[in-house]
């Protein structure tokens, strides 16, 4: 196991060196100047050759890009992260200060996946191919198409239109008022919620009738259990793995799909700082943001992997 | 390798007519016994006719502002409505999904055929190369898609290249993944190693006897893709980083709608509307196509596999 658990961080660690020069490639060779990323077209051709030089090296961009790499990690490693170029405040700080609301929303969202996503799989496997079963099976299909940032639009409308209802506007962290925060990340959770737990609601539905088909499953049948403790007791423990793994894949998809949806909803999140970032072209935000994302969701999966040993002692690591 | 019956193909010379009856007859078959990915399957077919024939469709020039008419609701003489600054949003919906549609089918082709070229190569030639491979394709993968989509369209700059080479490269690890698995089994199989021994040249075993294997898995990949490539374009478009405007493109259009202190339901609306249409279309079919064509493809297939991998 502990070897196992040594060669998984290794492997993770390769990954997000891989990461880091991906986006950092990503940022600094593609789009040629980046000076003229920042100032457009024409801001840049009006610039005096020295005072282009002067600002690339303010912004640290003129040292050759290894050393600009080199000096990205150290950044990394000091916590600040560099800065902004537009705005007074580091990346660091302005993680803290707007990481905490998206964070809510995206562990709300996954408590939501599973309270509506477990139950509604369960009720589905228990008759296949009842109507409970198809609407459910109809719903989950629905609401796996639904784009979330168009739901999420829909829902601000709606409230708008008919209760002249809106969402605060300005972060208020859970610690300084917890309703005011609770009605900013409520939205946002739902919609992302409903559409992981529309694919948690297929994947527990299928595992679950392919572990009611074996032989255990028979056994506590035949003596004598209700169809009630077969399921929650025998069956579902051993269907559990494939939904848990789904749920950490699923975090990619609330990662980017928060950004879209916090747009949608007016949260002032990491998502939103994110879209500014990119619309105002800030290499440096952007290239922390995206390695931030990308670590998450690299750790989570690990951690997903790591939790199959605990909850299924059949499985060893050599 | 016996999962590909698609029995279209009849016995050659027999001309054309007994062709199309047999293109027919399978059709058929296949909407009798998979009703909804049939469904799936027109609507995503009329949607595609709808792009293609938008010209003719679109009752409106879908640029064409008309100052007289902004804001209207939707009546008898623009069906959806009128946006902003005027323009027929029905109109719009129907530019939008030629836009959306060939961002959505050049990405998935583009990424997905990438992706598939790179897995055989790996699942053929293993070795180091494929150890390589992975790795990378782990890297790619540790970005949740529309953020990776994002930061390469921010780089190469929005247009309708960059935004469909921005969704492409998404698409690459899941084609690579997949068809390289499908690749390492072929490679066993005896034709295939009648084919070594006969002298063939790696390259000509990939390209004559692994490829054709692909086939079915890689459209099954492309048409599962299709509605996730869809939500990403249409992503990037409200983002404001997709295709530019004045471009009517459905994710531009729901950006559009916000700008509004009060944004009109039916800017809101219809836009949505059509993008979850032409998703849900288009998973269906996919769904279908997969239980069809490669049995191997569907959830519990891979999950056998995954759970044979790490035991």
């Amino acid at each position: 196991m502990r070897k196992y658990l040594a060669r998984r961080a290794m492997y993770a660690a390769i990954t997000l060196i891989g990461v880091s020069v991906t986006i950092f490639i990503i940022m600094r060779v593609l789009p040629g100047d980046p000076l003229v990323a920042i100032l457009g077209v024409e801001g840049h051709a009006r610039m005096t050759l020295a005072d282009r030089e002067r600002i690339m090296a303010d912004l640290g961009l003129s040292a050759p890009l290894p050393v600009q790499y080199v000096h990205w990690l150290r950044d990394i490693a000091s916590g600040q992260l560099g800065k902004s170029f537009f705005r007074g405040e580091t990346v660091a700080q302005q993680i803290l200060h707007r990481g905490p609301i998206s964070a809510e929303i995206a562990i709300l969202s996954l408590f939501v996946s599973w309270l509506v996503g477990l139950p509604v799989g369960i009720l589905s496997a228990f008759k296949p191919n009842s109507i409970p079963d198809g609407v459910a099976r109809a719903l989950s299909v629905l609401f796996i198409a639904i784009p979330g940032f168009w739901l999420g639009m829909l829902i601000v409308l709606a409230l708008l239109f008919w209760f002249g209802y809106k969402s605060p506007l300005v972060i208020v962290h859970l610690w300084e008022d917890p309703w005011q925060n609770f009605q900013i990340v409520v939205g946002p959770a739902m919609v992302l919620g409903l559409a992981q737990g529309a694919y948690i609601a297929r994947m527990s539905r299928s595992c679950l009738l392919e572990v009611i088909g074996d032989d255990f499953v028979r056994t506590a049948r035949a003596k004598g259990l209700g169809e009630g403790l077969v399921v929650m007791r025998h069956a579902l423990p051993n269907a559990l793995l494939p939904v848990i793994t789904i749920s950490g894949v699923l975090l990619g998809f609330v990662l980017g799909g928060s950004v879209a949806v916090e747009q949608a909803f007016g949260v002032p999140g990491l998502g939103r700082a994110m879209v500014a970032a990119v619309i105002e072209r800030d290499i440096i935000v952007v290239q922390n943001l995206v390695l931030l994302y990308a670590v998450i969701f690299v750790v989570v999966n690990i951690l997903v992997d790591i939790s199959y040993a605990w909850l299924d002692p059949r499985i060893r690591y050599g | 390798m016996s999962t590909i019956t698609t029995a279209g193909v009849p016995a050659t010379g027999a001309g054309r007519t007994s062709l199309l009856r047999a293109v027919a007859t399978e059709v058929v078959r296949f909407t009798r016994r998979n009703t909804l990915a049939a469904i799936g399957g027109f609507v995503g077919a009329f949607i595609i006719f709808v792009a293609l024939a938008a010209p003719l469709l679109a009752p409106r020039d879908p640029l064409k502002a008309d100052f007289r008419r902004m804001n209207r609701p939707p009546d008898a003489q623009s069906l959806l409505g009128t946006d902003q600054v005027g323009r027929d949003t029905l109109s719009r919906v129907i530019y939008g999904a030629r836009t959306s549609l060939f961002v959505a089918f050049s990405a998935v082709i583009l990424g997905t055929t990438v992706g598939s070229l790179w897995g055989v190569a790996c699942g053929y030639l293993r070795g180091r190369f494929d150890l390589y491979s992975q790795r990378l394709m782990e890297i790619m993968q540790a970005f949740p898609d529309l953020i990776l989509a994002m930061a390469i369209s921010m780089a190469i700059g929005t247009g309708l290249q960059a935004v469909i080479f921005a969704i492409a490269i998404t698409r690459i690890p899941f084609g690579g993944r997949v068809i390289r698995s499908v690749a390492l089994s072929v490679r066993e199989m005896p034709y295939v190693e009648a084919g070594r021994a006969n002298g063939g040249s790696a390259l000509r075993i990939m390209i004559f006897h692994v490829l054709p294997q692909c086939i079915a898995p890689y459209l099954v990949l492309a048409t599962t893709h299709l509605g996730v490539a869809i939500v990403i374009e249409a992503a990037l478009g409200f983002l404001g980083v997709g295709v530019p405007p004045p471009t009517p493109t459905w994710g531009n259009m729901l950006a559009d709608s916000i700008t509004a202190l009060v944004p009109p339901w039916w800017l809101a609306f219809f836009p949505g509307l059509a993008i979850t249409i032409t998703v849900l279309a288009f998973n269906l079919l996919g769904d279908g196509i997969r239980d069809t064509l490669d049995p191997r493809l569907s959830p519990a297939f891979l999950r056998m596999m995954a759970g044979g991998r790490r035991s």
